[in-house]
Formats: structure tokens, C-alpha cells, sequence
């Protein structure tokens, strides 16, 4: 684990296009270890795109992605199971496994990469489900489940190896402000327990406010703000004040 | 037009070259390879055991109007058994095998495109080639023969029951009869080249699958492609392999 203060993740010059599209355009981010920040920005501009870089599923046209020190743009697929071991990432619509059940999304990593008899696991996946608020939901198939607690158990899975990292992808989006709050509360809980690094892609600002210690704001692929939520407030560009203004979007 | 559409096969070719690769190579999933046997393989015998029932029932009615004419009733069991063993079962087999599992495999995994399943497996550090392509394939290489030798099997009974109403035929006699002319190059090449339709059936619709685009519409669009796809496929080959079959036993 990258020790507090030496960067966890770090994009260096990322360029992704789609067609004649650059979703990112030479984009460098340095994220400290143990530090939260979320990204901000209206729909389109690559902030999912950004994550997706960060934990590998995506390749970058030009420009590097370092994760504890390793460019994962440059592992080959055994290397990069390694480093994802570490990391843990919250869909924005959750994605569970849908022919399993809840308790078996919350198990599946520990059965892959753990060396856990099935009791101990199956008793980790309860106490994880406990944790954001799904005790007893164990048996449930996700199509049973409500958007929210499909997303607490999202983020129990993305919890279940421990990881250093944890990547959450628009948390709140399509929440009532109470489980929104729920989960921002989880988040920052999370932090705090195991000192994780946490990058959040966000358009919910009151969200942002409460789990960011940075917030960094893209547009058009690239960052045009960076800094505290007072800082994002001062900008001197119009978008980025008018965003932060914003306090009920999400 | 013509580019892109030769750009998809060889696309397609360089997945189905992948499959091979990673089928032999470990760590195998032999958990999930089991899984998918029973939800491909054990699952669709009804479906299998029922159309033998009754295409036996009916070559045999076609055979008894046919042998009739030249006075040979006494050759219908064997020449059932010949049409049946060589070509009907392996070739109804694949065709009906590629309508229930082609398609179920095209719409899961397209499903599992669609919702980010196959991103999030990723995220978990598994390989989602190996877990969700090379299991179902293998599985698929393993049920088609098994299937095909029960739809043998059944069509033989059929063929029987259909005799035994008309001439009251003891069912020993019947197999006796229908298994005597019956040699080694007419029945395991005609139940091994099954195996090729397997890996048809399967690595066609894992690549559609998870090729799927543009959300429900796609996955409806992939489970279709799949069983015509995997259809025409299988019945193209099945004419180079019945001449190759021809060229090794003449």
C-alpha cells in the first residue's frame, strides 16, 4: 500500500478517443494515498471514462495510468489481476452478478482470491452486507432488491478484498437524499476506518461536499478546477461556479 | 461494407483462436465448466430426448413406406439406424442445440454486457474470458455428443414403438436388427464431429454476446444472431466435415 502522501493513483498525460471524439484530452491527475477526491463534471466530459482507465477495463491512446507506482496500461493480464486485487470499484448501476445471490456477489471476490475456508467467507460477506445496512439480506437475488440497496450491496463487494482504492462511479445517482446520505457516510466511514484512497465521480455537489477532500472538475476531457469545495466555489470560470451552485443536482 | 464485414470475421476468428488458446491453458474453471454443463447440457435433455421420440417415430413411418415398395420391411430397423446415427441425430442435435443454447448464451452475456456484469467481474480481478467464454464453450464440446447419442437413442425407441404397432416387433429384435450393420466409422466420427458443432454453437454466441451494444434492443439482436449465425455455421460445416468423414472411411 502506497504510504499517506505518495500518490495512489496518477494519470499522466491520458488522451482516450472515441472516433474523432477525445472523450480525455491529455489529462493528469495525481491522487495523494489516502486522500478523497471527486470528480466533478456534466454528463459526457469522461469522468467514468477516467475510472474505467484507473482500474484497467479501459486502454488509453496515449498517456499513462500508475496505480501504486505500476502503469497499468503496461501489465499484462495476470499483472493487472494483481493490482485490481487491490482496488475495488462501485458501478454506477451496481452490476451484481444476477444469477447469484446478494450474499454470493458480497463472497464472490473472497472465493477468487482468498484462501478462506467457505464458512469464514460466507460469515465476511454477512458482516460486510451488515455494514452497509443489509443484514439478513443474504438469500435475496438482486432483481429483489431497490436501486439503493442494490448499490449498498454494489459497494460491499467493492469492499470485500480490503482494498487501498476504491473507485465509486456516480454513488447517489437515482437516490432519494436519505440513502444518498447513507452512502456518502459509508464512504467517509470507509476512509476514515482503513485509510483508503477514494476517487468519486459525482454530479451530486452536497455529496461532494461531504465526502471530498479535493474536488476536481472536468470538462471536455480535461480538468479546468482543482482544489477544496470553498476553492471550486471561488472559481474564476463561470461553469465550474454555476455547478457548485448547484446544490440539489444529483 | 465488404471491409467491415471482413474486419467482423476476422475479429470473430481471432476470438474463436483465443477460445482454443485459453481451453488448454491453466488454471481451468472447472467449477463454473460444471455449472454451465448442467444448465447447458443436463437441461436441454427433455428437449433433446422428446425431438429423437419423434423423429424416430416419424423416419421410421417415411423408412416403412419406402422399404415396402421393394419388399425389404425387414431391413427399416438397420436403415433407421444408419440414417439416424450418421446424419439425422448429429445434425437435429446441433440445430435445435443451436436454437435453446445459442440463444440463452447470446442473451446472458449480452445482458451482462449491457449491465457492466462483465466490466464488474473484470474489476473483481477475474478473467472474464476464461470464466464466462472458455467455460460455456468447453461445456458446450462436452454435452453435444452426449446429447447426440441420446437422440440417438431415443429416436431408436421411437422407431421401434412406430414398428412395434405395426408388425408387434420385440424390442430386442428391433436393436438387434437396427445395430447390426451399424460399424465404428458410421457411429463415432458422426458423434465426435458434434464436438465442432459445440464449439460453433458456443464461441459464436459468446462473441455476439459480448460484443452486445445499444442496451435491450442489443441483447434481443444478439440472441437472434446467435442461433442464425451459429445455424448457418454449423450446417456449412457440417458438409465439409461429412466429406472429410467420407475421405478418412470411404
Amino acid at each position: 500500500m502506497a504510504t499517506e502522501g505518495t500518490p495512489a493513483v496518477e494519470l499522466r498525460h491520458v488522451t482516450k478517443r472515441f472516433g474523432d471524439r477525445r472523450v480525455l484530452d491529455d489529462l493528469s491527475l495525481v491522487v495523494p494515498a489516502g486522500r478523497a477526491v471527486c470528480v466533478l463534471g456534466r454528463s459526457g466530459t469522461g469522468k467514468s471514462v477516467m475510472l474505467k482507465h484507473i482500474i484497467g477495463l479501459m486502454r488509453p491512446d496515449e498517456g499513462s495510468v500508475l496505480v501504486e507506482g505500476e502503469d497499468v496500461t503496461a501489465l499484462g493480464p495476470r499483472e493487472l489481476a494483481r493490482v485490481r486485487q487491490r482496488m475495488g470499484m462501485l458501478f454506477q448501476h451496481a452490476a451484481l452478478f444476477d444469477s447469484i445471490t446478494v450474499g454470493e456477489n458480497v463472497a464472490f471476490p473472497l472465493r477468487r482470491h482468498s484462501k478462506l475456508p467457505p464458512r469464514e467467507i460466507r460469515e465476511r460477506a454477512e458482516a460486510l452486507l451488515a455494514d452497509v445496512g443489509l443484514a439478513g439480506e443474504y438469500e435475496k437475488m438482486p432483481a429483489e432488491l431497490s436501486g439503493g440497496m442494490r448499490k449498498r450491496a454494489g459497494l460491499a463487494r467493492a469492499l470485500a478484498l480490503e482494498p487501498a482504492i476504491l473507485l465509486a462511479d456516480e454513488p447517489s445517482t437515482g437516490l432519494d437524499p436519505v440513502t444518498s446520505g447513507e452512502i456518502d457516510r459509508l464512504l467517509v466511514e470507509l476512509r476514515d476506518r482503513t485509510g483508503a484512497t477514494l476517487i468519486v465521480v459525482t454530479h451530486n455537489i452536497p455529496s461532494a461536499r461531504v465526502i471530498g477532500d479535493e474536488l476536481v472538475f472536468l470538462h471536455e476531457g480535461r480538468i479546468v478546477a482543482q482544489g477544496t469545495a470553498g476553492e471550486l466555489d471561488q472559481s474564476p470560470i463561470p461553469l465550474v461556479r454555476q455547478f457548485m451552485q448547484a446544490e440539489g443536482a444529483g | 461494407m465488404i471491409v467491415s464485414w471482413l474486419e467482423g470475421v476476422a475479429r470473430a476468428a481471432r476470438f474463436a483462436g483465443r477460445v482454443l488458446v485459453e481451453a488448454v491453458r491453466p488454471p481451468f474453471e472447472g467449477r463454473e465448466t460444471l455449472r454451465h454443463l448442467y444448465e447447458l447440457g443436463v437441461r436441454s435433455v427433455p428437449l433433446i430426448a422428446a425431438a429423437g421420440f419423434a423423429v424416430g417415430v416419424v423416419l421410421s413411418m417415411h423408412t416403412r413406406s419406402s422399404m415396402a415398395r421393394f419388399g425389404a420391411e425387414a431391413l427399416i430397423p438397420a436403415g433407421l439406424a444408419i440414417v439416424l446415427i450418421r446424419e439425422t441425430g448429429p445434425l437435429v442435435s446441433g440445430l435445435l442445440l443451436s436454437g435453446r443454447i445459442g440463444a440463452g448464451i447470446g442473451a446472458e452475456l449480452g445482458a451482462m454486457k449491457v449491465t457492466e456484469q462483465i466490466d464488474a467481474l473484470e474489476a473483481v480481478a477475474v478473467d472474464s474470458f476464461r470464466y464466462l467464454v472458455v467455460t460455456r464453450v468447453v461445456a458446450c464440446v462436452v454435452a453435444l455428443p452426449l446429447l447426440t447419442t441420446l437422440m440417438n437413442f431415443t429416436g431408436m425407441l421411437g422407431g421401434w414403438v412406430a414398428e412395434s404397432i405395426i408388425t408387434g416387433m420385440p424390442i430386442g429384435t428391433y436393436f438387434r436388427q437396427a445395430f447390426q450393420p451399424i460399424q465404428f466409422s458410421d457411429l463415432i466420427p458422426a458423434t465426435l464431429k458434434t464436438t465442432v458443432f459445440g464449439f460453433i454453437i458456443a464461441t459464436v454466441a459468446s462473441y455476439l454476446g459480448v460484443n452486445t451494444t445499444r442496451g435491450t434492443e442489443g441483447v434481443g439482436q444478439a440472441s437472434t444472431r446467435s442461433v442464425v449465425a451459429s445455424s448457418i455455421l454449423l450446417i456449412a460445416t457440417n458438409v465439409l466435415l461429412v466429406r472429410l468423414i467420407q475421405f478418412v472411411y470411404p
